[in-house]
């Protein structure tokens, strides 16, 4: 199976899309060619267990080769291991939900998932890439749609959040570029230069180089990821955009981060990651005390889960600077389970909006009595972003949690206490939120006449919940799919 | 007069007989038939594009360099193809000035100053002699200057041609006097004999070299020499804005490359420090002051200031890095189709609407929605954001840039590309997100406007994805 076709099914799809001529015809495109992508990843992650139940013990499976660039050694070359594919399932998903979420665009329906399939294209591309200039160049390809897609069809402060995002991420990719040519100029392998992600990681760079290029790569993708102190571009980005934009932003967008830290920075430079890594767990911290407080005094519900995914991915961020191969697994299952748990959220927070009009928590109440379907979507989102057990959270944040004390040192253990302490905070806000909202007397006259879910909205909480129940209750396929990949980041990490 | 001669001067020759084709064809055409002349123009601009690929000298002999007129003119296989990458950016820039200068008069004169001055950049870039150098410079910068001042009626255009030509006939003085230094110390004009002559560390010629490089410097408007861009860019007819970026920027910058590089490279450890700081300034003042610009052809003019300053990074990999040549060739291909690209839309709108702020660009996409995605491809190639070829062509720029270690440079172009995509995304926010009570109209694209936009995309959208396009340039820099 060509692991291309993963690449090529968005890019066909958004040809497709340019040259259809009803919105109707649009929406279907987008529609279908995401379930193809979907299905593709499935077969995918299936035909890959099986490969490695009959033994296959490559690192990377399906993988192609293509020179692209000659003489400056740049290839075209992708391959997956467990880590990507969990994270193309992720992504194959919250495509899918996002699209069904969009059904009813109709202001420059054509040009809005043709956007939407082009951010998509992105992230995949980035996901199967082993090579660093084809990896950077997908990770570019993702900014500049989120900035048209908050700019054209978002809401409040629009012009301002795409804006600052696209400038950030940006400037996180800037970041990037200068680590990326500096290993490349200080790699050696069979007496070239190269951005091979597999060579490189057989051949170290010199722990001088490391040094220097590690902050670089690590805060390029910190930004990505809203990394302490990169997340200002999040909470504004995320409640600008448009429902199905805040669901990539959140869902997927943030995770290519969450990825690169990990796939690139910590692989490649495993040195510098241990001699970094203090600074890594205290920003973590950080960020995940910070995040989940700053949430505790927002109103807006967009807001809310925003800053509330700068917190969750601080636990990301946490699992990375651990450095122990159970933390990294969470760290991977927390990325995967916060994409679902926050484009459920979102999903659930831009259908409730396009009824009543408000995001004001103040402005709502009692909205289970006349959405029920919506309002149980919110809460269970809600207490899967708090950890209820049985849900993805909690068998995400446990695992880092529980790689997090494997490190002896007080600062981490210090940090593991914060962050298991933030949990309570998150129980505040979350709560309080979905008390207000949810429960209650309706407090506004005009929400006695809303109508609950439509079947498109349905299909895509439904299959977003799918998910998330099947990581909470029975973890161990996640992590059985996981740990391969994380040994081989810490057989790099401790064999110095 | 054997074949060779011929095939090696072709390029000049061609264009000298199109000169006197036109010159005629004045005289002929008393009726001032526009329609006619004008398509009588394109089909020979096409056909001299068409020529520089066929009947080229035979390489094959070992032959690396054709040396003619003792040594006064030469041409390389690199020189060959930096002429026809001139030629095409030149086939569409008369496409694109089509609908103005069908309305205007003087048509046959427009034709015969821009390929004066093309011929004289020809020249620029096969000289092998100081004097030709110089005589060659005057015949491609002076035929620009009148070029500016072909909007008669407009007061902006004969204050453009005015800026030009006192800017360039100072930095000419200048650079002549580098050149007399240059001739007083070594006793030679001949690039070949000079570059024997030349002594490391003596004071004169490296002041020479100075005032060499501030001269050329002017001419590719790098900062500070860069105050008469942003008001000729404005001033002048658009068409005669886009020659000017495109054909008189891009020959500055391969005989830039060359002549630091074939002439002095015996004080690369002094040049390249120098260079390492303009470049600096260059992309940052070039950036800064584009953020402040209102008006889009200000806006461009200082966007090339800046993206000149790249272009050179990929003089930083010194004499051994071949990719360095390969990455600007590269570069200005996408850049002639980029910023034609974004010249063409904003040549129309001009010439429909006279309209060139930023703000009366606002709500663009409502009723134009192809040309809308003509700028946003164009600009985000400008800016350096994948897919677009932009991306290619600065990634490897920075990284020829920092092939000799030099990080700090490489983190400065980094950060300013935040800067750039800062005011790129202005325009796009524009045209895409702001609403406007009065948009511009729909606008009617004339068949050569839209076969240049189509050619410009096509090209912004393949010559990156095609490592082809690359490898092939990079051939010629290889051996």
């Amino acid at each position: 199976m060509s692991l291309t076709l993963l690449v090529l099914i968005p890019f066909l799809t958004a040809l497709f899309v340019i040259f259809c001529r009803t919105n109707e015809q649009v929406k279907w495109t987008a529609f279908i060619g995401s379930v193809a992508q979907l299905g593709t990843a499935l077969f995918m992650f299936f035909d890959y267990t099986m490969l490695r139940k009959a033994g296959q013990n490559l690192q990377f499976l399906y993988e192609e080769n293509h020179v692209w660039f000659k003489s400056m050694n740049i290839n075209y070359h992708i391959g997956v291991d467990g880590i990507a594919i969990a994270m193309i399932l992720l992504t194959a998903l919250v495509v899918v939900a996002g699209v069904l979420v969009s059904w009813k665009v109709e202001h420059h329906t054509k040009e809005f998932f043709l956007l939407l399939v082009l951010l998509s294209t992105g992230a995949y591309g980035f996901f199967i890439s082993l090579d660093l200039f084809t990896m950077f160049f997908f990770l570019e390809l993702a900014v500049i749609p989120k900035f048209l897609l908050i700019g054209i069809w978002g809401s409040g402060r629009k012009e301002y959040s795409a804006m600052k995002l696209a400038l950030m991420l940006m400037g996180g990719s800037a970041l990037v570029l200068i680590g990326l040519i500096i290993v490349y100029f200080n790699s050696n392998v069979n007496g070239q230069h190269t951005y091979d992600l597999i060579a490189l990681s057989q051949n170290k760079v010199d722990w001088q180089t490391q040094l220097i290029a590690f902050p670089f790569l690590f805060a390029g993708f910190g930004v990505f990821t809203a990394m302490f102190p990169f997340h200002t571009w999040a909470p504004d980005g995320h409640s600008s955009a448009p429902t199905a934009a805040s669901m990539f932003l959140a869902g997927i967008s943030m995770k290519l981060g969450g990825y690169g830290c990990l796939r690139v920075a910590v692989y490649l430079l495993p040195d510098a990651a241990q001699h970094y890594s203090w600074i890594i767990i205290l920003l973590a911290a950080i960020a995940i005390f910070y995040g989940s407080f700053a949430t505790m005094m927002q109103k807006d519900l967009k807001y809310i889960n925003a800053y509330s995914s700068v917190s969750h991915c601080g636990f990301v961020i946490l699992g990375i600077g651990m450095l122990t191969k159970t933390a990294i697994t969470g760290a991977v299952m927390q990325m995967v389970s916060h994409g679902l748990m926050t484009a459920l959220f979102f999903a659930a927070i831009g259908m409730i909006y396009e009824r009543t009009h408000t995001r004001d928590v103040a402005k709502m109440g009692g909205l289970l009595k006349v959405i029920p379907f919506l309002s149980t979507i919110f809460i269970i989102a809600g207490l899967c972003s708090l950890g209820l057990p049985g849900l993805s959270g909690f068998a995400a944040e446990m695992t880092v949690f529980q790689g997090a004390w494997q490190r002896p040192e007080t600062y981490a253990r210090l940090a593991t206490v914060l962050g298991c302490a933030s949990i309570v905070v998150t129980a505040v806000y979350i709560l309080r939120a979905s008390g207000k909202v949810i429960m209650g007397p309706i407090t506004d006259e005009h929400h006695k006449h809303i109508t609950d879910a439509k079947w498109n909205e349905r299909l895509a909480a439904i299959l977003l919940l799918v998910a998330i129940l099947a990581i909470g209750t029975a973890p161990f396929w996640l992590t059985d799919l996981l740990n391969p990949g994380s040994q081989e980041i810490m057989n790099q990490i401790t064999a110095r | 007069m054997d074949k060779m001669f011929f095939q090696m001067m072709k390029p000049e020759l061609i264009l000298t007989g199109l000169i006197f084709i036109f010159l005629i064809a004045k005289i002929a055409n008393r009726a001032e038939d526009n329609k006619k002349f004008l398509l009588f123009a394109n089909i020979l601009l096409i056909l001299n594009c068409v020529a520089g690929f066929v009947w080229t000298p035979d390489w094959s002999k070992g032959l690396m360099q054709g040396v003619l007129f003792d040594n006064m003119y030469h041409t390389t296989p690199t020189l060959i193809l930096e002429k026809n990458i001139l030629n095409f950016a030149l086939v569409l820039i008369s496409f694109l000035s089509y609908d103005w200068l069908n309305r205007g008069k003087n048509t046959s004169e427009f034709y015969m100053l821009l390929l004066s001055s093309q011929l004289g950049m020809f020249f620029l870039l096969s000289s092998g002699n100081f004097l030709m150098f110089f005589l060659s410079m005057e015949l491609a910068t002076i035929p620009l200057a009148a070029l500016s001042n072909f909007d008669l009626d407009r007061p902006k255009s004969p204050e453009a041609a005015f800026k030009s030509i006192m800017s360039s006939a100072f930095a000419s003085a200048i650079m002549l006097f580098g050149i007399t230094l240059i001739y007083g110390t070594t006793g030679a004009i001949a690039f070949s004999d000079v570059i024997n002559n030349l002594m490391p560390g003596s004071p004169l010629q490296i002041m020479g070299f100075v005032f060499i490089f501030v001269g050329l410097a002017f001419k590719l408007s790098l900062v500070p020499f860069h105050l008469w861009t942003a008001d000729v860019y404005e001033g002048s007819p658009v068409p005669v804005t886009a020659a000017l970026a495109v054909l008189s920027k891009g020959t500055f910058i391969f005989v830039f490359a060359s002549t630091l590089f074939t002439v002095f490279p015996v004080f690369f450890g002094g040049w390249e420090r120098m260079l390492m700081i303009s470049i600096m300034i260059t992309i940052s003042f070039g950036n800064f002051m584009a953020v402040r610009q209102n008006n889009l052809k200000r806006l461009l003019a200082f966007s090339s200031i800046a993206q000149m300053g790249y272009l050179l990074m990929g003089m930083m990999g010194g004499p051994d890095y071949a990719s360095g040549p390969t990455a600007i060739v590269y570069f200005m291909v996408i850049y002639v189709f980029s910023s034609l690209a974004m010249f063409a839309v904003v040549a129309l709108v001009f010439d429909r609407t006279g309209k060139d702020d930023i703000s009366d660009y606002k709500g663009f996409y409502q009723n134009n929605k192809l040309l809308s995605w003509v700028v946003a491809i164009a600009l985000f190639s400008l800016a350096g954001i994948p897919p677009t070829a932009g991306f290619f062509g600065k990634y490897f720029l920075l990284t020829a840039g920092a092939a000799r270690g030099d990080y700090y440079l490489l983190a400065v172009a980094c950060l300013n590309m935040i800067v750039s995509l800062y005011y790129y995304l202005r325009v796009v926010k524009a045209i895409f997100i702001d609403k406007s009570e009065t948009p511009i109209e729909k606008i009617k694209v004339g068949t050569l406007n839209a076969t240049t936009m189509a050619i410009c995309c096509a090209g912004i959208l393949i010559i990156g994805f095609s490592g082809d396009v690359f490898e092939y340039i990079s051939g010629f820099f290889m051996n």
